[in-house]
């Protein structure tokens, strides 16, 4: 009997412990910290920095014109605007494909793969240099 | 499609066949005392000639210059003589000046220079002066006072001390939204110059001042910026009619500072922001002036443009040349004593491309 006893015990406990661990284990992985956010952040911020050095180094294309030459601080490029109808191109387009069409005429470059971690620098420059100001997509 | 059939396609497109040729003067009435005193002087301005390598240039600027030059050439009855005013050269090397100055030779007429921070830096105004012009002058011309000033200067230790070659300087001051920038003035020698020599002139006398930099404070991240603009508006003063041209800014901008009025000229090469899009920062476009539309990318040529200016009575019409745009008339208007658009000026006559965000 009392083993038995000592056994329904040591299930229960184990069942309990068991059951806490995983209660907290689920609360862990929904958690994040101050410092979880800051370390985001930062790693978000780097690819700004990348992308603010491409933006002005002039090599995108192949002829040495550096995207700031028209867009001082990424002014008139207008992110918060895509996706919009571009009417010069006849359809819908995203802001990375409008980021091509300048690497392409302007710049006389070579398009960036959608997924290029120098697109990704890019945008998130552009971006980050327009922050706060509203969603328009769509706007001309 | 090639590079070359498109470039082909855009540079004798529809834009160059959509212009009045030839162009004719348009005469505003000022209600002038001495029409002998009346006189046309045309302003070409940041050509902004880049070299790739060699001999190869952007090409996107030559054309920009290479228009400019032609429709320029077209103006019935002559300009009495042309500006240029500043940036001819984008990081102010020999092959890039020689290549502009090359282009500019096919234009009729006598050309005088100002000089833009992108042909000073990279040998702070050596080759400019040896081939070009002085650095800063005057000419007097039916009656009127111009006066030429290097406003693109900076502090001493900026340009002397900071920069670990004279590329690296070139450099950073050609970006303009540059961290590091340092703000454009006249500085004391210029000043103490001009201070002598408006000195020798009647008060009655037009003043009309040829500038690279705003002679105004609008917004210093970008240097559309003049330090010591005060201390050159102050000597300006005095005179019943004053005028500032400048460059720099690559839009259309226009402003009256009391006796003062200020007029921006438009860029052969390429068109900057208006300071408002920039949304992380404050700036102060002059309020009465009537924005350029907004450039269409794909039209290479959009937003950039050349321009003359009438005199009349000592009083500035601006006339705005642009590519496969409305041109652009700003005249004083002696019942307001400030310039204004003799289209748009009205909010009820503005358009939607003028609307910058």
């Amino acid at each position: 009997m009392r083993k038995s006893k000592c056994l329904f015990s040591a299930c229960l406990a184990g069942l309990i412990g068991l059951g806490s661990l995983a209660f907290s284990l689920s609360s862990q992985a929904d958690d994040f910290t101050e410092g979880d956010l800051k370390r985001w952040n930062q790693e978000f911020m780097s690819v700004v920095m990348k992308g603010e050095k491409l933006f002005h180094s002039g090599d995108l294309g192949t002829n040495k014109v550096s995207c700031d030459q028209c867009h001082p601080n990424a002014a008139n490029t207008h992110p918060e605007t895509y996706p919009k109808f571009q009417q010069q191109i006849g359809r819908v387009i995203t802001l990375s494909e409008m980021v091509n069409w300048c690497i392409q005429q302007p710049l006389e470059g070579q398009p960036l793969a959608l997924d290029d971690p120098k697109m990704m620098a890019l945008l998130s420059y552009i971006t980050y240099e327009r922050r706060g100001v509203p969603l328009s997509p769509g706007k001309h | 499609m090639s590079m070359n059939r498109r470039a082909f396609l855009k540079t004798t497109g529809a834009g160059l066949m959509a212009s009045a040729f030839p162009i004719s003067l348009v005469k505003l009435a000022f209600g002038g005392q001495d029409p002998s005193r009346d006189f046309t002087f045309g302003y070409i301005s940041d050509a902004h000639i880049q070299q790739v390598k060699g001999t190869q240039f952007v090409r996107n600027w030559d054309m920009g210059l290479i228009r400019a030059v032609r429709e320029a050439n077209l103006l019935t009855p002559r300009p009495d003589f042309f500006m240029f005013g500043g940036d001819l050269a984008q990081l102010g090397k020999k092959e890039e000046l020689d290549h502009g100055l090359e282009i500019m030779s096919s234009l009729r007429g006598k050309v005088r220079y100002v000089i833009g921070e992108h042909d000073y830096y990279l040998d702070l105004g050596k080759y400019w002066q040896e081939k070009i012009s002085p650095l800063y002058y005057s000419f007097d011309h039916k009656g009127v006072h111009f006066v030429v000033l290097n406003s693109i200067l900076t502090y001493h230790k900026w340009t002397y001390e900071t920069w670990s070659s004279p590329m690296d300087r070139m450099l950073a001051m050609a970006r303009l939204d540059n961290p590091q920038g340092s703000p454009f003035m006249v500085g004391d020698q210029q000043i103490a110059w001009l201070k002598k020599d408006l000195a020798k002139i009647n008060q009655d006398t037009p003043v009309v001042v040829f500038s690279h930099s705003p002679i105004q404070k609008i917004f210093k991240p970008w240097n559309f910026w003049t330090q010591d603009a005060e201390k050159v508006q102050a000597l300006l003063k005095p005179f019943e009619k004053a005028t500032v041209i400048y460059g720099h800014v690559h839009q259309i901008q226009y402003n009256q500072i009391g006796n003062i009025t200020f007029h921006a000229v438009m860029a052969t090469a390429w068109p900057w922001p208006y300071p408002e899009t920039y949304s992380q920062s404050a700036s102060c476009l002059p309020k009465i002036t009537v924005p350029m539309n907004r450039a269409d990318p794909f039209f290479e040529r959009d937003a950039t443009g050349w321009q003359f200016v009438d005199m009349q009575s000592g009083k500035t019409a601006m006339h705005y040349q642009l590519p496969d745009n409305r041109n652009r008339t700003i005249a004083f208007d002696a019942a307001t004593g400030k310039p204004q658009d003799v289209t748009y000026q009205d909010y009820s006559r503005r358009i939607p491309p003028q609307t910058h965000y």
